[in-house]
């Protein structure tokens, strides 16, 4: 005798695959931790009792990119940090969200220097931006929430959802402006991001 | 200013009097100031002062080397040698004064920890140093050009400007 016999006669749901899967997703998200500047400490303390990020199911904060599905990117990305972290988001596995949390990750904030990008958005997808600098943990969870509500609102069950937001435009511009960051006189036009 | 802290040149300290009898024509300069001695000397002597500072009179700890920009005043860089000697209880600033592509003899022969403040130096400011065993760019990427901490650097740097977007 199996111990799943007589086990789903009491108990059953009808609901469909995507509701399914994109309620797993929304409500375990865990979060990368990429703190690089003043925006960490409050990432820091978004976890504690005082604020408590496991409200909204995100507080495993993982230190290998391998196991977790979001980023947050928190803090001034240097030219140098670039491809970093660009090369950590790519060992993410799928599927995967981008939080850009604060100013300086969201536009460059008040570098606008030879050493600091100008947005992580130009090296990869962002899905929510918080504003602040640094953001209260408040900030952050409205962000987490609108994120939330984004997964929620995934039409369709895809495999690979990030790659459906990813253009093909954003990685030519990317290289574009490494290029464009290399050359003595740099172009005058420079590719918008669709 | 205090009524304790003497007037630049004063030549009361001990340090300061071996040190011009020693080196007779290479001191340029000397500052006593709250207890902290200064000289500046002459580039061409700063390995053989180096080493006579921390050999014969106890500064066995490096604990910075920087540099300051004048621009547009010559000679425009301004190398400062932090010193420190723990058995006296003792610290001493040590400063040179070169232009643009003049080469800093290295002073790692006598201080080792120099290593990395002058790859640093070298890195932001882009004063060369003779004998240095790796002089290469410490804090900026390997491919950047120019250096940042010259007056004259523009902001957005040679290769690259956001005021496009």
């Amino acid at each position: 005798m199996s111990f799943l016999q007589n086990q789903f006669e009491k108990n059953f749901l009808t609901t469909s695959v995507d509701y399914l899967f994109n309620w797993a997703r929304k409500s375990s998200l865990w979060p990368l931790q990429f703190g690089l500047a003043c925006c960490a400490i409050e990432m820091i303390a978004s976890t504690t009792s005082r604020f408590d990020i496991a409200r909204f199911g995100a507080e495993v904060f993982r230190p290998s990119p391998r196991q977790s599905d979001l980023m947050i990117v928190a803090g001034t990305v240097t030219l140098k940090m670039g491809p970093v972290l660009r090369r950590i988001y790519e060992q993410m596995p799928e599927p995967k969200w981008v939080i850009s949390m604060g100013a300086c990750s969201s536009v460059g904030g008040p570098f606008n220097t030879y050493s600091v990008l100008q947005g992580v958005d130009k090296i990869v997808p962002v899905d929510v931006y918080v504003t602040g600098c640094p953001p209260r943990p408040e900030n952050l969870f409205y962000a987490l929430l609108k994120l939330q509500e984004k997964i929620d609102a995934t039409p369709h069950l895809v495999r690979k959802p990030t790659h459906v937001r990813l253009e093909e435009a954003m990685l030519e511009d990317f290289k574009r402006r490494i290029m464009v960051a290399q050359t003595p006189e740099p172009a005058p036009a420079l590719v918008t991001l669709g | 200013m205090p009524p304790d802290a003497p007037e630049n040149g004063s030549v009361s300290n001990p340090t300061h009097l071996s040190l011009k009898e020693t080196f007779s024509g290479a001191i340029f300069e000397t500052t006593e100031a709250y207890g902290e001695i200064g000289f500046v000397v002459d580039p061409a002597k700063i390995v053989e002062i180096s080493s006579y500072l921390k050999h014969v009179q106890g500064f066995e700890r490096l604990s910075s080397v920087t540099a300051v920009d004048w621009w547009p005043r010559e000679p425009r860089f301004e190398i400062v040698y932090q010193l420190h000697s723990i058995r006296r209880n003792l610290r001493a600033r040590l400063k040179i004064r070169v232009s643009a592509g003049t080469a800093v003899d290295s002073v790692t022969v006598v201080w080792r920890s120099a290593n990395w403040y002058e790859r640093e130096v070298f890195d932001l400011f882009g004063v060369t140093f003779a004998n240095h065993p790796n002089l290469e760019r410490i804090m900026m990427p390997m491919d950047f050009e120019g250096h940042p901490l010259r007056k004259d650097f523009p902001i957005h740097g040679y290769r690259y400007s956001y005021r496009d977007e």
